[in-house]
């Protein structure tokens, strides 16, 4: 069985992450777009601090006979792997777009700069 | 006095884009049509060119939200005091145009809103879509205290006032729903009007069945933590 700590630790935890991550949505730090996976993993933490006979089941389903709490951590890291392949996307993305807007932005100075002639600073 | 300009939002629309703008033309010349493409890789830029559109190309797409709002910041620098949005897909008919915008001229509301559900139609869609339409209907007609029918519909009018709002900050993918609210929360009135939506006329709907479930959640969750938030600060003439 978990010990009641580890599952109050989990609760208080999961639920100090939703709150921060509603609190930056809200100040306008952080897109919802990309913030609902991280709810999507404050969430499922929770459910599985709570219900500490549900993480038990689970545990035993995948033959952690041991300790229950290791599958907590197991999906913990298994939502920041999913966090971050996420992000790897997005990144991978915007510097494409910046790659685009970069070539635009020249593309543009030089036509300005030909239609004003001469420059005199260069 | 700065023309009225008709905003159109385009992705890949080159089958229906010009029929858009001569619609446009034909309910009233005096109207500046702007076609914002989206990173369209199709000829829609160029097509809406022949016809006389303000194009603005967008580098790649940036989404619906950002790409109407370019449009809105276009318009705003212009000084221009009515501004109408119609989708460049053909679902809606210009030549309805006409009771969208005539709240907005007697001065009765700052935002218009064609909708599909007033009255009687018969508007076809994915259940799923349908169900999500609904729901934030009744959460957006709840929070806002009056009748929302069709939360997401872009056929829409708005006048200065309106149009200083959302060129300071429109929400993005999905914004029809979060900027009813903000407008509300802004102290806009809102209004809206029957009219009937066509068969998309080319291209194909950029929002499929499970991604319409994926953005209920998001718009619900933008929705939420928009009522903490201050409400947006209009842009104003100098």
């Amino acid at each position: 069985m978990t010990p009641l700590k580890v599952s109050i630790a989990g609760a208080i935890a999961s639920i100090l992450l939703v709150l921060v991550v509603l609190e930056l949505i809200r100040s306008r730090r952080l897109k919802e777009r990309y913030a609902l996976l991280w709810l999507a993993t404050g969430v499922v933490l929770f459910v599985l601090s709570v219900w500490r006979g549900g993480l038990n089941t689970i545990a035993r389903w995948l033959g952690v006979t041991g300790y229950p709490p290791a599958v907590l951590f197991a999906v913990g890291i298994l939502f920041v792997i999913l966090v971050l392949l996420h992000y790897s996307t997005v990144i991978s993305r915007l510097s494409d777009e910046n790659v685009t807007l970069a070539q635009r932005l020249a593309l543009l100075e030089h036509r300005l700069r030909k239609d004003e002639g001469p420059n005199p600073e260069g | 006095m700065a023309r009225p300009v008709a905003v159109v939002p385009a992705l890949n629309e080159e089958s229906s884009i010009a029929a858009v703008i001569e619609g446009i033309r034909a309910f009233d010349p005096s109207f500046e049509v702007v076609v914002v493409a989206d990173g369209s890789t199709d000829r829609t830029p160029e097509v809406a060119a022949e016809h006389g559109a303000q194009v603005l190309r967008l580098p790649f797409n940036v989404g619906i939200g950002g790409a109407v709002q370019t449009g809105f910041r276009y318009a705003w620098e212009q000084g221009c005091e009515l501004v109408v949005r119609v989708d460049g897909d053909g679902q809606h008919d210009p030549a309805e145009l006409g009771a969208v915008v005539a709240p907005v001229l007697a001065g009765e509301a700052d935002v218009v809103v064609g909708s599909r559900f007033v009255g009687t139609d018969g508007y076809r869609s994915s259940r799923a879509r349908r169900l999500g339409i609904r729901v934030l209907a009744w959460t957006l007609s709840a929070l806002i205290r009056q009748r929302v029918t069709d939360p997401t519909s872009g056929f829409q009018a708005m006048n200065r006032r309106a149009l200083g709002l959302f060129a300071a900050d429109y929400p993005h993918d999905y914004p029809e729903v979060e900027a009813t609210l903000m407008a509300h929360r802004g102290g806009l009135r809102r209004r809206e009007v029957p009219v009937t939506m066509r068969e998309r006329g080319g291209g194909r709907s950029s929002i499929g069945a499970l991604r319409s479930v994926y953005y209920m959640i998001k718009v619900l969750l933008a929705l939420f933590v928009d009522l903490f938030r201050r409400p947006a600060v209009p842009l104003e003439d100098a």
